[in-house]
Order: C-alpha cells, then sequence, then structure tokens
C-alpha cells in the first residue's frame, strides 16, 4: 500500500463542517489535509442552466444517493426507515444541494433537560457559539433582517429577499391569525457579497445554483482555505482510520482516484463524514482493540439517529403567486417553537413557508397527492394549481432515541467493496403528536389565506436531509462519543465536527449550528495545541 | 423486437407508452394544450427514459393487464379511469410513469407558452420577484420578545 508524507491534521469530508474547520485551523500554518470522496462541481453542471432542469432533481442531481447513483456516492440501506437519507457527496458536501434555510438553534434547544425534563442537555451552550454563529454567518453570507422577537438577536449582513407574493399571501393570514411570521435568514445573497452575484431568482435553490448566489463551502470558505495553503484531495474514499499502539489515530487508508489504496498518516484526525458517514467509518474502523468500531466504548456510536420529521402541508389560492420564479426561501414563524404545558408534547416546531415550484414539478406534486387528475379534467386543474401554490414545511424536533441508528449493513457494500450504512428509525409517539399539531395549524395559516385543495403529506414527500446525533457529545465517555470540545473520548487525537456530534436536534435546518460547533471546535484546539492530547 | 434507436425501447413499447401518455394528458385545443402522445413530447419521453426504463416497461405490462383488452381500444371514459386506478395504487412503476411522462411533456415550448411561461431555462436570465408589502411586518415588530432565554429561565423550572 503506498504511504503518503505524514500530515498535522487529517480532515475527512470537505462539506459544511470539513470546510469551516478546515478554514478556522488554517491560521495555525499546520500542515493539512483534507480528503473527499466526491468531485468539486462547476456552476455549469447545475440543473438550472438547461432544459431538462426540472428532470436532473430525479437523476443526477436527485438529494437520495440511492437513486443519484454517482460514482462518488456510496448506498444506504434506508428500507428500515421511514425518512429516506438525502445527501451529496462532492466538495461543499450537503451544502451544494441544500435549500440554504438558516435558521440557528435557540438558547432552550441546548437545554432540554434542564427545561424540559427530557433527552440530555448539551455541554455547550448558545451563548458559548453566539460568536461562532456570527463569524459563520459572515463567512457564509446570510441575508435576513434583524429585529425578529422570535429569536435571540443576530445581525444578517445582507437584506432579506423579497417577500413577493407569496410571501404577503402568507403575512396577511398570519396577522389575522395573531401569529409571529418573518422573513427567513437565508444563505442566499440578496447583494453582490465576497466574489458572489447577487439572487436572480432562479427558483431552483435546491439542486445547485447556477448563479453562485447560494452558499455552498466549495464557493466560500474552501477558496479561502485552499489559498491559505489547506490541501484538498477529491475522488479520495476513506475506508477506515487506523490506530498505532498507543490506541491513537495513526492516519486513514483510503482509495485514491485511481482506485489505489493509500495510507495517509497524520498527527490529528478530524472526521466531517455528516451523522451517517461517520459512524459508517468509525464502525468500519473496528480493530482488535476497537472491536465494536473506533472511539465506540460507550456503545453509542450511530446510535440516536435524529432526521427531523418534516411534513408539508400544501393548498391552492385563485391569486397568481410567484411559482417557482424566486427562491423557495420565503418567511418563518416561531410561533409555536418553545415548549408549551398545554400541548400533548414535549418541545417544537419552526413552520417554514414556502415558495411554488416549476411547472413539472407542480405536476408531479398535484398527482402525488391524489388532486391532479390524469385524462380530460387534466388541464383545467392544473391551471388551478400552477403559480397558485402556497406550502407550508412543519420542522419538528426528534429526540434522541437509542433505537434509532446507523450500523454496517452486512451485504450491501459501496463501489470499492466496503461495507454501506443501513437506517433503522422509527418516528417517536412524542414527535407525531407534535406533526399532527404543526399539520393542523399549518392547515388553520392555509385557510385562513383562502387556500382550498388543502393536502398534508406527512413524511413521504420530504426528506431534509439533516443527519444528525449519532456519535453525541457530552462529558461522560459512558454517554457520550466525543467530549465537550469535540475531541473523542477514546482516542485522544481523534476529533469529529460534523451533525454526528449533536445531543438533541432543535427545531431547525441545522447548518448554521453544525458550522457554529465546528468553528467552536477548532478554536478549542486552536488554543489547546500544546495540550491537545492530555 | 426491434429496438427504436436510443430509448431503450421496442417499437412495440414506444407505441403503448405513446397511447397511455395521450391518454394521461390528452389534448385540449380550446386551452391550447398539445397532448403527451404529440411525437415531439413521446419522442422526448421515450429518449428521456435512462434509469427509470425497467419501471417504466413494468408499467406497460401493468396496464396492459389491467386494460383486458387492448388499450386504444376502450373508450375515452375507461381509459381515463383505468390511469387514475393504476396511479393511485401506487408503486415505484406508477411513480416512474407519471415522472417522466410530466417531466417531458412539461417542458415542451408550446405547453408553456400556453401555460403563460417562457421556454427556457431559469439560468442566465433569472426572474424578477416583487419586494412585497413589507408595512405587514409592522406587527410583529411590535411583539415582545419570545423565545425562552436559558440564563433567566430557573433551571428545571418545569
Ligand atoms: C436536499 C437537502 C436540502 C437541505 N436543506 C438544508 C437547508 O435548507 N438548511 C440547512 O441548514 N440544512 C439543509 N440541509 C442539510 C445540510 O446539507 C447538512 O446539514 C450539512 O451539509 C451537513 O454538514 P456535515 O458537515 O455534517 O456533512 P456534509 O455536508 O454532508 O459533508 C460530508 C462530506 O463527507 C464526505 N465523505 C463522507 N464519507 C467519506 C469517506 N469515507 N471518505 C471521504 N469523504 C467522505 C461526503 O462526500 C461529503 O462531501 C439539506 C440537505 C439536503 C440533502
Amino acid at each position: 500500500m503506498a504511504s503518503n508524507e505524514k500530515v498535522d491534521v487529517l480532515i475527512i469530508g470537505s462539506g459544511a463542517s470539513g470546510a469551516a474547520v478546515a478554514w478556522s485551523l488554517a491560521e495555525t500554518k499546520m500542515r493539512i489535509l483534507c480528503l473527499e470522496q466526491g468531485d468539486w462541481i462547476k456552476p455549469t453542471d447545475f440543473p438550472s442552466n438547461g432544459r431538462d432542469w426540472e428532470a436532473r432533481r430525479y437523476t443526477d442531481f436527485d438529494i437520495s444517493p440511492n437513486r443519484r447513483g454517482r460514482d462518488t456516492d456510496y448506498p444506504i440501506n434506508d428500507d428500515n426507515s421511514l425518512m429516506k437519507i438525502a445527501n451529496f457527496n462532492g466538495v461543499g458536501g450537503g451544502t451544494v444541494i441544500y435549500t440554504a434555510h438558516w435558521p440557528r438553534m435557540h438558547p432552550s434547544d441546548f437545554r432540554v433537560k434542564s427545561l424540559d425534563g427530557v433527552a440530555d442537555d448539551w455541554p455547550v451552550d448558545y451563548w458559548a457559539l453566539e460568536k461562532f454563529y456570527e463569524e459563520n454567518d459572515r463567512m457564509m453570507g446570510v441575508s435576513g433582517l434583524a429585529g425578529d422577537p422570535g429569536v435571540p438577536p443576530r445581525h444578517p449582513p445582507m437584506p432579506p429577499i423579497g417577500l413577493g407574493k407569496t410571501g404577503a399571501r402568507y403575512a396577511q393570514a398570519m396577522n389575522r391569525l395573531g401569529w409571529h411570521w418573518w422573513p427567513s435568514d437565508t444563505t442566499i445573497a440578496t447583494t453582490d457579497y465576497e466574489g458572489r452575484g447577487a439572487c436572480i431568482n432562479l427558483g431552483h435553490c435546491t439542486p445547485g445554483c447556477a448563479q453562485g448566489a447560494k452558499a455552498s463551502t466549495d464557493i466560500t470558505y474552501w477558496p479561502l482555505a485552499l489559498r491559505a495553503g489547506v490541501e484538498l484531495r477529491t475522488r479520495c474514499r476513506v475506508r477506515e482510520i487506523t490506530t498505532d499502539e498507543h490506541g491513537m489515530a495513526a492516519g486513514a487508508i483510503y482509495y485514491d482516484a485511481d482506485g489505489v489504496e493509500q495510507f495517509q498518516p497524520a498527527e490529528v484526525v478530524i472526521l466531517a463524514c455528516n451523522g451517517v458517514g461517520t459512524p459508517r467509518l468509525l464502525l468500519n474502523s473496528a480493530s482488535s482493540r476497537f472491536p465494536d468500531g473506533l472511539a465506540n466504548s460507550s456503545g453509542l456510536v450511530g446510535k440516536n439517529l435524529m432526521l427531523h420529521p418534516w411534513p408539508i402541508v400544501s393548498g391552492y389560492v385563485e391569486e397568481t403567486l410567484d411559482g417557482g420564479r424566486g427562491p423557495i426561501n420565503c418567511i418563518w414563524s416561531k410561533q409555536f417553537y418553545e415548549t408549551d404545558p398545554s400541548r400533548d408534547f414535549v418541545r417544537g416546531y419552526t413552520l417554514q413557508f414556502g415558495r411554488g415550484t416549476g411547472p413539472a414539478t407542480q405536476a408531479m406534486m398535484g398527482a402525488a397527492s391524489g388532486l391532479l387528475p390524469w385524462g380530460r379534467n387534466h388541464h383545467r386543474h392544473y391551471r388551478t394549481m400552477l403559480d397558485h401554490r402556497l406550502s407550508i414545511g412543519v420542522a419538528c424536533e426528534d429526540l434522541p432515541e437509542e433505537h434509532n441508528r446507523v450500523t454496517l449493513d452486512p451485504e450491501l457494500k459501496d463501489s470499492h467493496g466496503i461495507p454501506a450504512p443501513r437506517v433503522d428509525y422509527t418516528i417517536s409517539e412524542n414527535t407525531r403528536r407534535m406533526m399532527e399539531h404543526g399539520i393542523a395549524r399549518a392547515e388553520e395559516i392555509l385557510t385562513e389565506a383562502g387556500a382550498t385543495q388543502i393536502f398534508a403529506s406527512r413524511t413521504a414527500l420530504n426528506y431534509p436531509g439533516h443527519l444528525l446525533g449519532t456519535a453525541r457529545m457530552g462529558t461522560d465517555p459512558e454517554r457520550s462519543v466525543v467530549n465537550e470540545w469535540g475531541r473523542c473520548h477514546d482516542v485522544k487525537n481523534l476529533f469529529i465536527v460534523d451533525g454526528s456530534i449533536w445531543v438533541t436536534s432543535g427545531g431547525v435546518n441545522p447548518t448554521s449550528t453544525i458550522q457554529a460547533l465546528a468553528l467552536y471546535v477548532a478554536d478549542q484546539m486552536k488554543q489547546r495545541l500544546a495540550t491537545l492530547f492530555d | 423486437m426491434q429496438a427504436a434507436p436510443e430509448t431503450g425501447l421496442s417499437e412495440a413499447e414506444i407505441h403503448a407508452l405513446g397511447e397511455i401518455a395521450g391518454a394521461m394528458i390528452p389534448a385540449d385545443a380550446v386551452l391550447g394544450m398539445p397532448a403527451a402522445d404529440d411525437p415531439a413530447i413521446l419522442a422526448d419521453i421515450a429518449r428521456s427514459l435512462g434509469r427509470d426504463l425497467a419501471l417504466v416497461r413494468e408499467a406497460l405490462v401493468a396496464i396492459a393487464a389491467k386494460s383486458r383488452r387492448p388499450f386504444a381500444a376502450l373508450d375515452e371514459e375507461a381509459r381515463d379511469a383505468l390511469v387514475n386506478e393504476y396511479y393511485a395504487q401506487g408503486g415505484a412503476a406508477a411513480v416512474a410513469l407519471g415522472r417522466v411522462v410530466l417531466s417531458a411533456y412539461y417542458r415542451d415550448d408550446r405547453v408553456l407558452q400556453a401555460l403563460g411561461h417562457e421556454p427556457r431555462p431559469p439560468f442566465p436570465k433569472g426572474y424578477r420577484l416583487d419586494q412585497g408589502d413589507w408595512t405587514l411586518l409592522d406587527p410583529v415588530r411590535q411583539r415582545p420578545s419570545f423565545w425562552r432565554d436559558d440564563r433567566v429561565t430557573p433551571t428545571g423550572s418545569r
């Protein structure tokens, strides 16, 4: 096996967290290398460049790696999960195909046990992360409006996306109901920002932004990290982390772009492969010293997977709205976010209000909901839907449960023969009650907005790609995988910075918090460089 | 069986696909909509099957079995009922058939123009989005903040 020159820091995965940690550590002038299994994606590759833009959402830009099936993807057995796994494997990771919703966790999300008596408190709190949220907002470039009474103060550097006709329609209904709403924070640039062009309303943000207005880390953190001397090797798929005679991480074995097995030695290894890829890698790194997988003396590697069930409730009004001609990001509501003892569930959810979609997507959603008929009535009915759609996502917090987990599939393997992950996941009673509560509120809002043909898709249509909790943080080595600053309890030169270190999931899209945590861990490492392995 | 170029389907299968697609989305002269078995649209559907080829084939077989006699011999009402019933049963093959027909149909120039949409990709021209009426936010601005501040809520208060 070929062995490479030793590096100081080896980062595995170049997505949201891998990019942030690479950039932050670059100032130490250590030799830093990132191995990423996927490619750089060129803006000209994104679907919105071509007439087949909607169809490609179901082929090479599908959100499921199983259907997308690029050679840079790995398969995931999610048959035993109502929620399917969505991700992207390439430079930028999930941020290449995320929707760029940018809420933060609330302070109460880090104190779930103390405040609501469920799950566990985090070993860090909102206030420890606040300055990293702010730094990350500047780095990713956030558009939004200060002054929201529903969330702690924050300072988005760009103005919010326009309300448009769709946003105004929601806003009027919310004002009549007396419920909170605010323009959503988003990492879609509304002005030119650090070399990125302002949004021109392509309206097809999720499968990549051809304009470059959406902040994926390949165009935010990575150019700066590379300029600062970090090396990024693409098409390098890591099979396992090896350890030395002292039980420390020695480096990683990977397959390079030509499929050749390589060994990359390192002083420090940082995992940033997301809440499915990281436990997979740790479990694939079992050895005689670590028979249950690396860093797994707690037995919690892969357990407590949280995926955010996300019902979507839609309806149609007579007024012609924005349709798909603008970002789906519109407004949010925190009206039902914090725990309310009068409800039959603990914790809460964000309501996310979306714009419409393109013509083919509208037809597919209409047909899937059973509202759009085939045959002679198709055209007349379709005209009541296209550009008339309102839709509200209910972003539900799911709490950690050990039976929701990532393990290694006994049969399924990726193109290099590496065992693939298997996901077992069910939705708890508390979450189901929360979902129904949110669906009922969304139906009330849509009715108030004058919508008809109201339809609730409970889980089948939207898998948010939030992969959390499978190598949780904590101070107790028996109840957690990493400590309060991201270092594995069992292996003192192995760190994890991606969504797997989450203790609970909040009712928000996670990436701003994933990156704030990655910057926080990097900061902790920089402060402790002399004593990092003590 | 002779295969039609670039599609993976035989000529007979393309013919059957055309009959079914035409029943799923028939023409509407008043609204200016072509049918999904219009030659250009059908060719686009057949060309774009890609990873859905096997599932679409499965759908064709299932619909043929359901119709008991040649699909084209059914009257319009029976064809309507059959495709709606087949799709409503769900399953990967029905979804795939719907997806390939709709993806190709709703990118045809004539279809988009009849719907008031420009027949072009979103990039590079983009679209215009109104700012909307921001005074709608005034009542929300009046609200006191209501997120739980863990620094002031006593630990274990619930
Ligand atoms: C369709 C979709 C929409 C989303 N929308 C939003 C949104 O609006 N807002 C939001 O906050 N979040 C959103 N997300 C989630 C967001 O993308 C993730 O939270 C975020 O990217 C996770 O960051 P991460 O660093 O944990 O992992 P990722 O960004 O997933 O990065 C992991 C990287 O590791 C690489 N990797 C994995 N295993 C290996 C290996 N063995 N060897 C080498 N490389 C490896 C992968 O290729 C990948 O590039 C969305 C996700 C999807 C899929």
